[in-house]
């Protein structure tokens, strides 16, 4: 009786020392993942305005496919997926695909300048206040996120895209 | 492993020195030794009862000290290689981890970064160093004080014979017609303390017994501690960010979830001055004429009410309005800002002025907010200036084109347009500072400097932390657990008549000397031999 016992108290208290044990590792070695968005969970929404005057609400655009892009003027590789992400957008505009292009907070002469000189047809809004990069825990750029038709996020991109996976971003969230 | 079977009959667990039901000295047979074990009052540790199956192995593995003590030595060492070369987040951010050792320290730096050492302090194994040091104070803990707590309770006020002979300090005393004066020395140990016992004449004198517990009370402190750092890891219960808020700027404070924002009114840097500040500065301010008196931020928080969306306007109420200084936070809820950094005189404005080369009249000024530009800027009587292009932080890169290295306007250049009455498609000219390029090579007009407007950036520090309470009274724990174990001492005299003799044995836990002492004012005038210190003639 007393040794069942004995047995009894030392697993039980084996086994709470060794979930304080596996709760520190697991969320020691998540840790760097918990400074990103959650993949295959709602994207958080938000609000901006392009530079047309028109504002944008992410969840008004349930039902197509977003590709959320984090960009910023003096950076050489957001420069460079640019006019692809223009051509691409293009062909899957009619086919239920919306490009956002989120500045990181430049000002609107620069960003202007920017859109005029890639003639970039999608819209573009800045995020003057961090606010949306917050959210998206946005650091290194361009970053890019793809957002299906029931408003999760996908998958995520940290670098310059090429035209090809622009197109195969664009044809996993394809309504 | 067997059970150690005692003259009356009783069971006891392996291990036992002192027969649990009679007190009868049983040890390993042989009764060779002179003096009793007396570590956790001769009583087994828990762990050696059983070992059968796995949990009890485990169990014995972390009850041992020896364990304990190598785990402590060799989480010792590691956390003292971690610190040979710098860990990964100390080193400068251009170079990448794996070049960055090699290149600074050699093939041993290539070692130290390949062997994981460049994380150490987050690394999976020194994790588990740490928690199996957790889990070894709750084990040896555990596997101590309980026995040690049955044993003392259980203790005899008059144990057997043999027991009183095999204590360190033990004597004989001739019980002759003028006697020994038994209810003085009673008065005596009651004066210095000591609860008394008696049964038959047979008296056990106790003190300090919570002493014991000392060691223990610091274990539940230490692990309190470690829970404490533990909880970290919990969402919600640590932030610590960087927040940068430029003179004007009004920003969302990160880790709050968007609840927070902090505007920066004003940043303000002091140093002291020769003339003003006091006399006793006057001869380290002429070594070091730039001491800094006050950084202080004035900032005002304020706290988003209701539900917007991120890039919303948020409707904003003003909670605390302070001047942050080092040292000086401005707390709110659980949140502290700290002045951690500064950035003085960041370009904010740039001023010029449109003149003729020749005449140097100038027809107007104007004003460029470094951070919203305007396309067109309007001189009046039909003087204009367009900004064709903007770079906030200028240079050149490999193929001579003027690009921006940032947003942040750390080197403006600009190329204007300068439309006049007798220009009027306008004449070309890139500016940045001090320095004017002109494409066309012969302009007629110049945008000439006219002074800059400069703000102020404040680096805060945004910290939260929930665990402080179970650190510090973990910590304070500890230090109660050590007081209680160090000045104290659980000390212990048996007196006992016995066929014309008197027999005294004395146990303290620690500080024999100190004990010898109390022993001999007790028995002063008491015609009571003082017990000799057996070890002393053992030697």
């Amino acid at each position: 009786m007393a040794k069942k016992q004995r047995l009894v108290v030392r697993t039980i208290i084996l086994l709470l020392l060794a979930a304080a044990l596996v709760y520190a590792l697991y969320a020691n070695l998540t840790k760097d993942k918990t400074k990103q968005v959650k993949m295959n969970a709602a994207a958080p929404d938000f609000v901006l305005t392009d530079m047309k005057g028109t504002k944008h609400q992410l969840s008004d655009y349930k039902g197509k496919g977003v590709v959320l892009n984090f960009w910023g003027t003096w950076c050489k590789p957001c420069e460079k997926e640019m006019p692809y992400m223009d051509s691409q957008y293009k062909d899957f505009k009619a086919k239920g695909v919306e490009i956002l292009a989120v500045n990181v907070g430049e000002s609107n002469y620069s960003v202007q300048n920017f859109i005029d000189q890639y003639h970039l047809s999608f819209p573009v809004m800045i995020d003057k206040k961090s606010e949306v990069q917050n959210a998206y825990k946005v650091d290194p750029l361009p970053v890019t996120f793809i957002i299906d038709k029931t408003g999760k996020v996908i998958d995520q991109f940290t670098g310059s895209l090429s035209e090809s996976q622009i197109n195969s971003f664009m044809n996993r969230i394809k309504p | 492993m067997k059970e150690v079977k005692c003259e009356c009959g009783h069971i006891n667990p392996v291990g036992t020195v002192i027969c649990e039901a009679c007190g009868r000295v049983i040890g390993d047979g042989d009764g060779s030794e002179k003096l009793l074990d007396m570590r956790y009052e001769a009583s087994p540790r828990r762990s050696q009862h059983y070992n059968k199956t796995i949990v009890d192995k485990i169990w014995n593995f972390f009850s041992s000290v020896k364990v304990g003590v190598w785990l402590i030595v060799i989480t010792l060492v590691a956390s003292a290689v971690g610190t040979i070369f710098p860990q990964e987040m100390y080193i400068p951010p251009t170079i990448p981890a794996d070049q960055y050792y090699k290149q600074e320290y050699g093939t041993l730096g290539q070692l130290y970064y390949q062997l994981g050492f460049d994380n150490l302090y987050s690394s999976w194994w020194y994790m588990i160093l740490i928690a199996s040091i957790g889990i070894s104070l709750v084990i040896c803990s555990l596997d101590r004080v309980i026995p040690l707590y049955k044993a003392l309770k259980n203790q005899r006020t008059a144990p057997r014979e043999g027991f009183l002979e095999k204590q360190r300090l033990f004597g004989i005393t001739e019980d002759s017609a003028d006697g020994v004066d038994i209810p003085s020395i009673k008065q005596n140990l009651a004066s210095k303390r000591y609860s008394i016992k008696e049964e038959n004449g047979s008296i056990l004198a106790e003190k300090n017994r919570f002493s014991r517990w000392g060691p223990y009370v610091n274990h539940i402190g230490l692990i309190i501690f470690l829970f404490g750092a533990l909880l970290r890891f919990v969402p919600g219960m640590y932030v610590d960010e960087t927040l940068w808020v430029r003179e004007g700027e009004t920003k969302e404070v990160p880790g709050t979830d968007g609840k927070l924002y902090l505007k920066n009114e004003k940043f303000i840097r002091q140093l002291y001055n020769k003339s003003k500040d006091d006399q006793v500065f006057q001869d380290a301010l002429k070594k070091n004429p730039a001491v800094i008196k006050n950084f202080q931020t004035n900032a005002v928080l304020y706290e988003k009410k209701g539900d917007t969306l991120p890039g919303e306007q948020p409707e904003l109420k003003k909670v605390e309005t302070d001047k942050i200084q080092v040292n000086r936070p401005l707390k709110y809820k659980h949140f502290a800002f700290y002045q951690s950094d500064y950035k003085l005189d960041e370009m904010n404005k740039m001023k010029f002025r449109l003149i003729d080369k020749k005449t140097q009249t100038s027809f107007g000024g104007l004003t460029i907010d470094l951070y919203d530009p305007k396309k067109d800027y309007n001189l009046g009587k039909g003087y204009r200036v367009e900004l064709l292009n903007y770079f906030p932080d200028f240079e050149f890169d490999e193929n001579s084109e003027p690009v921006t290295k940032s947003r942040i306007p750390n080197n403006p250049a600009f190329v204007f347009n300068m439309v006049t009455p007798d220009r009027p498609k306008g004449e070309a000219s890139f500016v940045a500072i001090r320095q004017t390029i002109e494409p066309e090579g012969n302009n007629k007009y110049k945008m000439a400097f006219n002074g800059i407007e400069t703000q102020n950036v404040t680096g805060l520090t945004v910290r939260k932390d929930m665990t402080l309470w179970f650190l510090a009274i973990g910590g304070a724990i500890f230090m109660i657990g050590v007081v209680q174990g160090a000045y104290w001492n659980h000390r212990r005299i048996w007196i006992q008549r016995k066929k014309g003799q008197v027999w005294i044995a004395a146990h303290t836990n620690k500080n024999w000397y100190g004990m010898k002492r109390e022993i001999h004012s007790i028995l002063t005038g008491t015609a009571l031999q003082e017990p000799k210190d057996q070890l002393d003639e053992k030697s």
